[in-house]
C-alpha cells in the first residue's frame, strides 16, 4: 500500500489500475484464493459444474446517474453481460442487486428499472434473482447497483494470453473513450455542450461472430476503466511480448478527441462500456473485421496494431507523426466512479 | 492538415534537423521552459527523431513542480486549523506534503475541492458560505491574469468568505539564472505565457546570454520547427529570439491582460522548488486585494519541511538530469504513488517520462 497512507482505503484504490492490483493482491487474494480467484479473470468459468458455465460479478457506482447515452441501470447489464462475453460467453442469467439511499425519487427508480428491462431484453438475458437495501440518508449515493451474471459456453476456445504470439493482430471493435467522456462531460462542474454518448452496449453480438474464427482468436477483454491503454499493457504484461500501436490507426470520434483536449483526458485512457480489444492470429485480421461489416455494435472497428518481440511486456506507439513512445498503464485516481 | 501530410512534414523537419547538427561538433543541450511543451514532446514520441547530439531538457516551467513542499502543508495546516474548504486545481491534490498529501487530508476528513477555473472557485465559496474557502494559487503568467480577473469580481460582488494562498510565480527571473549556464545552448519559450508577456521581453536571452530563443506551438510541427531553427541558430553560432507561434504571440503580448495582472499583484520574492528563493520572481497581493491574502488571514505555523535527498526535482527542474537517472523513479516513486512532484504534475517531467518512457 502507499507508503504515505497507510491504512486508509483511496479512491485511487478503486481505478482500476495499479493500486486496485496491489490491493487485491496483497489483502483480498491471500485471504480468499482457493485456486480460481488468483488468476483475476473478468469472469471465470466454473468448474465442476460441465465446464460450460462461466460466473461474474460487478459493481455500479457511476455519478451521475443519468448520462448521455445510458444509466446505471443499463451500465449494469451491459457491464456483466460483457464481463461474461469476454470468456467466450453468451450471457444468459443476471442477479440484480440493488443498495437504495433513503429519499431516492421513485420516479427514477422506475426510469432505471425500466432501461435495466430494456438492455436485458436486448441482450437475451434475463434477470433472475435479486435483492433491495435501503441505507439511510448520507451512507450512499443515490443508488448502487450490483449485478451477477452466468454465461453458456459456445464453444470451447482457450480464451488466453498464453496463446499470443508475434505478428498476431490486434483490433477494437469501434471508436474509443465515448463512455469516459461522456460521463465527465455529464458531472456538474462541466459548463461544456458536446454531442457525445456513452457507447454503453452488450458486445456479444460481436463475440459471437468472432468465434467463427476459431482458434484463430486469441483474446478479449472490454477496455472499461483505464481504457484501451490499461487492456494493451494488460495484454503486453501477461503474455510477455510487446505491443505495437498505431496512433492513427486507433479510432476515436471527433467529439471524444474535442472533448480530452478541453478535459485533457487521453481518450485511450477513457473507459469504455460497448467496445472490445481482439487478439486474432497472424493474417486473420482482415478476415476478422469482415465477419464483424454487419454488425451494429462493431461499427468503426479497425485494425491497430500487433504483437511483435521487440519491447516485452511493454506498449508501444507510432504517434501520428511518425515518432514512437510508451503507452503506459494508466494508474491512481483517475477519474472516479466512471462505471 | 490531413494526418499523411502532417507525417511528411515532420519526417522532412526531422531530416532537417539531422542534416543541420551533422555540421556541428559537440552536443546540442535545449531546455523546454514549459511544462506543457514537456508533455507534448514525450506524447508525440519526438525525441525519437532527434539525432544523438541533441538533446532535450526541461524546465521550470511546470507550476506544480516548482511549488514546495511546505505550501502544501501550509495548506492543509490552515484548512484543518481554520475548517476551512480548500479548492484547488486537480494536479495539486496528489503532491506529497511532509505527512501526506490534499488526497490524504481529504480522506481524513478534510474538505477539498477539485475545481477547474478560479471562477468555480468562488462558485464553491458561496454555496459554503459563510465557512472560508482557500483556493491555491500556483501558476505562472498564463493563469495568473484570470486570477486577478476573478478576485477582481469577487470584491465587486462582496464575497466575503473566499480567499488565495499566493504561490504565483513569473518566469524571467528562474530564466535569466538558467540562461547563465554554459550547458545549456537554448531556450523553446513557452507559448502559453508568451501569448501574456509577449515576445520582445525575451531579448536579454540574446544581449546577456548570447543564447537564442524560440517561441513554439504545442502541435508536434510547431515544436520541430521551433526546434529545426533553435538547431539551425546554433550550427550557425547566431543567437536571436524568434517567434513560431505568430498565431497566438504577439511582440509585445496581452497588454490588458498584464494590467489586470498588475492592478491586483505586485512583485514579491518567491520560493522555489530547486532554485531556492529568487528575488522578484512572485506575486503578492495589493491595495483592497489584500484581504483576499489566506496566508495573511489564518496565521499558522508551518514548520521548515525537507525534501526526500533521494528525489532529484530539483535538478531535474533546472535541466542538470533526466528522470531516469533517479534511483526511484518507477519503483518507489510512481504517479500513483509519489515521491516528488515532478512525477505527479500533469506537466512533470517524471510523469512524462513515466507515461511515455524511452523506446
Ligand atoms: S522519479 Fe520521483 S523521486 Fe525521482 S526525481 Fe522524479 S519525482 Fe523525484
Amino acid at each position: 500500500m502507499p507508503k504515505n497512507t497507510d491504512g486508509r482505503i483511496l479512491l485511487g484504490h478503486g481505478g482500476g489500475g495499479k493500486m486496485t492490483g496491489r490491493l487485491i493482491r496483497e489483502l483480498i487474494l491471500p485471504r480468499l484464493d482457493r485456486g480460481q480467484l488468483g488468476q483475476l479473470p473478468d469472469s471465470v468459468v466454473l468448474s465442476g459444474l460441465g465446464d460450460r458455465i462461466a460466473y461474474t460479478t460487478d459493481s455500479f457506482v457511476v455519478s451521475p446517474i443519468f448520462f448521455p447515452g445510458g444509466n446505471i441501470g443499463s451500465l449494469s447489464v451491459h457491464g456483466t453481460c460483457n464481463d461474461l462475453s469476454c470468456s467466450g460467453a453468451r450471457p444468459v442469467f443476471l442477479s440484480l442487486g440493488l443498495i437504495l439511499e433513503e429519499g431516492f425519487p421513485m420516479a427514477r427508480l422506475q426510469a432505471i428499472l425500466e432501461s435495466v428491462a430494456e438492455a436485458a431484453d436486448e441482450a437475451g438475458v434475463a434477470v433472475v434473482t435479486g435483492d433491495t437495501k435501503v441505507v439511510p440518508r448520507g451512507s450512499a449515493d443515490g443508488i448502487f447497483i450490483n449485478t451477477s451474471g452466468i454465461g453458456r459456453i459456445e464453444r470451447p476456445l482457450s480464451l488466453s494470453p498464453s496463446r499470443i504470439s508475434e505478428g498476431d493482430q490486434i483490433l477494437v471493435s469501434g471508436p474509443v473513450g465515448n463512455h469516459g467522456m461522456a460521463v465527465m462531460l455529464s458531472r456538474a462542474e462541466f459548463s461544456f455542450d458536446f454531442d457525445l454518448e456513452s457507447d454503453s452496449a452488450s458486445v456479444w453480438p460481436v463475440v459471437e461472430r468472432l468465434l467463427n474464427l476459431g482458434e484463430g482468436l486469441k483474446f478479449l477483454r472490454d477496455p472499461t476503466r483505464g481504457g484501451i491503454a490499461a487492456t494493451l499493457n494488460e495484454i503486453a504484461a501477461s503474455s510477455g511480448k510487446g505491443v505495437r500501436v498505431d496512433e492513427s490507426a486507433i479510432p476515436v470520434d471527433e467529439s471524444v478527441a474535442a472533448a480530452s483536449e478541453i478535459l485533457g483526458i487521453d481518450p485511450f485512457q477513457a473507459a469504455n462500456e460497448g467496445k472490445i480489444v481482439v487478439v486474432v492470429g497472424k493474417g486473420l485480421g482482415e478476415e476478422a473485421l469482415h465477419l464483424l461489416s454487419d454488425c451494429p455494435v462493431a461499427r468503426g472497428a479497425a485494425l491497430i496494431g500487433e504483437v511483435t518481440t521487440a519491447n516485452p511486456s511493454k506498449v508501444v506507439l507510432t504517434t501520428r507523426i511518425g515518432g514512437s513512445r510508451i503507452m503506459a498503464e494508466p494508474s491512481g485516481e483517475l477519474l472516479p466512479r466512471i462505471c | 492538415m490531413n494526418p499523411r501530410d502532417e507525417r511528411r512534414t515532420a519526417q522532412a523537419l526531422a531530416s532537417e534537423i539531422k542534416d543541420l547538427a551533422r555540421k556541428h561538433s559537440g552536443q546540442m543541450r535545449f531546455m523546454e521552459v514549459c511544462g506543457t511543451h514537456t508533455m507534448a514532446i514525450h506524447a508525440a514520441g519526438l525525441k525519437s527523431l532527434f539525432p544523438e547530439s541533441v538533446k532535450l531538457v526541461s524546465g521550470p516551467g511546470c507550476p506544480v513542480c516548482v511549488t514546495e513542499k511546505r505550501f502544501i502543508d501550509h495548506a492543509i495546516l490552515l484548512a484543518a486549523k481554520y475548517d476551512a474548504c480548500v479548492t484547488t486545481f486537480g494536479d495539486l491534490v496528489r503532491v506529497p506534503g511532509s505527512s501526506g498529501s490534499l488526497t490524504t487530508f481529504r480522506s481524513e476528513g478534510g474538505t477539498v475541492r477539485v475545481v477547474y477555473s478560479p471562477l468555480d472557485a468562488v462558485e464553491v465559496a458561496v454555496a459554503q458560505s459563510p465557512r472560508p474557502t482557500v483556493f491555491l494559487g500556483v501558476g505562472f503568467e498564463t493563469t495568473i491574469p484570470t486570477v486577478a480577473a476573478t478576485l477582481k469580481a469577487a470584491l465587486a460582488r462582496g464575497v466575503e468568505n473566499f480567499y488565495v494562498l499566493p504561490a504565483f510565480k513569473t518566469i524571467h527571473p528562474p530564466l535569466r539564472i538558467l540562461a547563465a549556464k554554459d550547458d545549456l545552448h537554448g531556450f523553446l519559450l513557452p507559448g502559453h505565457v508568451s501569448a501574456i508577456i509577449g515576445s520582445d521581453c525575451f531579448s536579454y536571452l540574446v544581449d546577456d546570454f548570447h543564447k537564442p530563443g524560440v517561441i513554439g506551438g504545442f502541435e508536434p510541427l510547431d515544436i520541430l520547427l521551433a526546434l529545426r531553427d533553435l538547431v539551425s541558430m546554433t550550427v550557425r553560432g547566431t543567437s536571436a529570439i524568434v517567434n513560431d507561434y505568430k498565431r497566438v504571440v504577439r511582440a509585445d503580448g496581452n497588454r490588458a491582460a498584464r494590467d489586470i495582472l498588475y492592478d491586483v499583484f505586485e512583485p514579491a520574492d518567491a520560493s522555489w522548488r530547486g532554485l531556492g528563493v529568487i528575488p522578484g520572481s512572485g506575486l503578492a497581493f495589493k491595495g483592497p486585494y489584500t484581504r483576499f491574502d489566506a496566508a495573511a488571514h489564518f496565521p499558522v505555523n508551518v514548520p521548515e519541511s525537507k525534501d526526500d535527498p533521494r528525489c532529484l526535482c530539483a535538478a531535474i527542474l533546472t535541466g542538470s538530469k533526466t528522470p531516469d537517472r533517479c534511483g526511484l523513479f518507477g519503483k518507489e516513486c510512481t504517479p500513483e504513488d509519489p515521491v516528488g512532484p515532478c512525477m505527479v504534475s500533469s506537466e512533470g517531467t517524471c510523469a512524462a517520462y513515466y507515461k511515455y518512457g524511452a523506446v
